[in-house]
């Protein structure tokens, strides 16, 4: 499953300030910046949304906001995509069901 | 409005390249990209560049990037980050939306340098999480220091395939197998040898037939192929995974390009349909340059030196001097031609011989 990597032999990671969210409600931490799919999977959260007509499980995909897979609701704004998205303290973000309607989620 | 003389879109290697050397020669540059970083997925690339020092052999990605951002800014260009393009208004103009505000930029020159997005596979199971792109785990693992899982099964042992198995395996992960649908591994056999040192078992002639798993993957069923790519009955095997990475190819983002009616053509070799362009990297409009993977992919290092070779004509066309303008197009052709020299580069310099062959059609005479 996803986990944090701590030592790499080629790649230094910046030291990113830790920072507190909340996931369907539930407090987590992620790092100040990362795209919110990562601070998602940090915390061992893979189901990012289920789909509309079969309640499928979906999650990141491509990788680069183009393929809009990953896609939550943050701060009650949905269709927002996680893997481009950078995380920032305090935000609501919750798994998005169906095709995300504003007001009505 | 903004006005510029030359806009560029994206700036990944090729966007960069056309940079550098329309700023050089003296012409208001402007580069617009989605991302909040420029370098494209130069970021990603951790491992060393091949080639001559020209190319920067022996350079990783993310320090080539480093070196194109530092020449740029050394030359005043402006890139103007989280600026995404959305096409061509009526009046010529382009349209973008800069940290969700929309704008347009007026310009003389367009160089259209917006890369390739990877190819999907489609398999049962195939839209459960812990399936995703090879460029998705490569992404998280090399930039953002998350391994998206620890039991991956890799699909495709072209170059992307290739590395980005190793990288995951410098970043903890185990790669339970990787499979190639063809006879024998695609990808350059000095990334190949790099995976059998590290004891990741290569299946050719076999592919993934299913992901299984409740809200993950948990298992991938693979199975050998006949010579229809078909999968052979009985020959399936189980094999216990989180995550299934597909790299089975890339193809052009062309949309801008058929915006800007550029005329396009098809070109399984370099990942689909395409638009055609001529030896300077014109397309069939002249006001619309095109480089980098969206004319047809291949590696970071020829996205550069065609974006270059975009960039240099296209200050060239507004009027801009250098010492010798003839001389500076054909040693950037030159560079071009030698990427495409090698023993593995014949098909990709044949289809580029094609491709700039219908390009010229547009400018003869």
């Amino acid at each position: 499953m996803p986990r944090e990597i701590k030592e790499h032999p080629i790649v230094d990671y910046p030291e990113g300030e830790m920072t507190r969210f909340r996931f369907d409600g539930k407090e987590m931490e992620g790092r100040l910046g990362e795209p919110i799919a990562a601070a998602l999977l940090r915390n061992g959260i893979s189901v990012f949304r289920n789909t509309e007509k079969r309640k499928e499980p979906r999650s990141l995909f491509c990788g680069i906001g183009q393929c809009s897979d990953c896609v939550v609701v943050v701060n009650g704004c949905p269709n927002t995509r996680s893997c481009v998205t950078p995380l920032e303290a305090g935000m609501e973000i919750e798994t998005q069901r169906g095709v995300g309607k504003v007001g009505k989620l | 409005m903004i006005k510029t003389e030359i806009l560029i879109i994206g700036a990944g290697p090729a966007g960069l390249g056309a940079a550098i050397e329309a700023a050089r020669l003296g012409a208001k540059t402007l580069v617009v990209d989605e991302n909040r970083k420029a370098g494209g997925q130069l970021y990603k690339q951790i491992h060393k560049f091949f080639g001559s020092s020209e190319h920067y052999a022996g350079v990783r990605g993310f320090q080539i990037a480093d070196k194109l951002l530092a020449e740029a800014d050394g030359l005043g260009v402006e890139i103007l980050l989280n600026t995404r393009a959305l096409g061509l208004l009526d009046d010529g103009t382009v349209a973008v939306l800069a940290d969700g505000k929309a704008e347009s930029i007026e310009a003389d020159k367009v160089i259209l340098a917006v890369g390739a997005k990877e190819n999907a596979l489609v398999f049962p199971g195939w839209t459960l999480p812990g399936v995703m792109t090879a460029g998705a785990a490569q992404t998280f693992s090399n930039v953002y220091g998350i391994l998206v899982g620890q039991e991956i099964v890799m699909i495709g042992s072209g170059n992307v395939g290739l590395i980005v198995s190793y990288q995951l395996t410098q970043g903890g992960a185990e790669v339970k197998a990787l499979v190639e649908a063809v006879p024998d591994v695609t990808g350059y056999e000095v990334h190949a040898n790099k995976i059998r040192r590290a004891g990741i078992p290569i299946y050719t002639s076999h592919t993934v037939i299913e992901a299984r798993g409740k809200d993950h993957v948990e298992e991938a069923v693979i199975a050998e192929l006949d010579a229809d790519f078909q999968p052979i009955p009985g020959t399936e095997k189980t094999v216990k995974a989180d995550t299934i990475l597909i790299a089975v190819g890339l193809n052009p983002r062309i949309e801008l390009a058929k915006m800007f009616g550029c005329a396009m053509t098809y070109e399984g070799a370099l990942g689909g349909t395409q638009p055609v362009h001529d030896d300077c990297m014109r397309s069939s409009n002249p006001k619309v340059y095109v480089c980098g993977d969206q004319a047809g992919v291949e590696e970071a290092s020829a996205a550069l030196e065609e974006g270059r070779l975009a960039g240099i004509h296209a200050a060239i066309s507004l009027g801009k001097e250098s010492a010798d303008n003839a001389a500076l197009l054909n040693c950037a052709r030159a560079s071009l031609a030698s990427l495409r020299s090698g023993a593995f580069a014949g098909k990709r310099r044949l289809t580029k011989q094609r491709i700039m062959e219908k390009g010229a059609t547009y400018y003869a005479g």
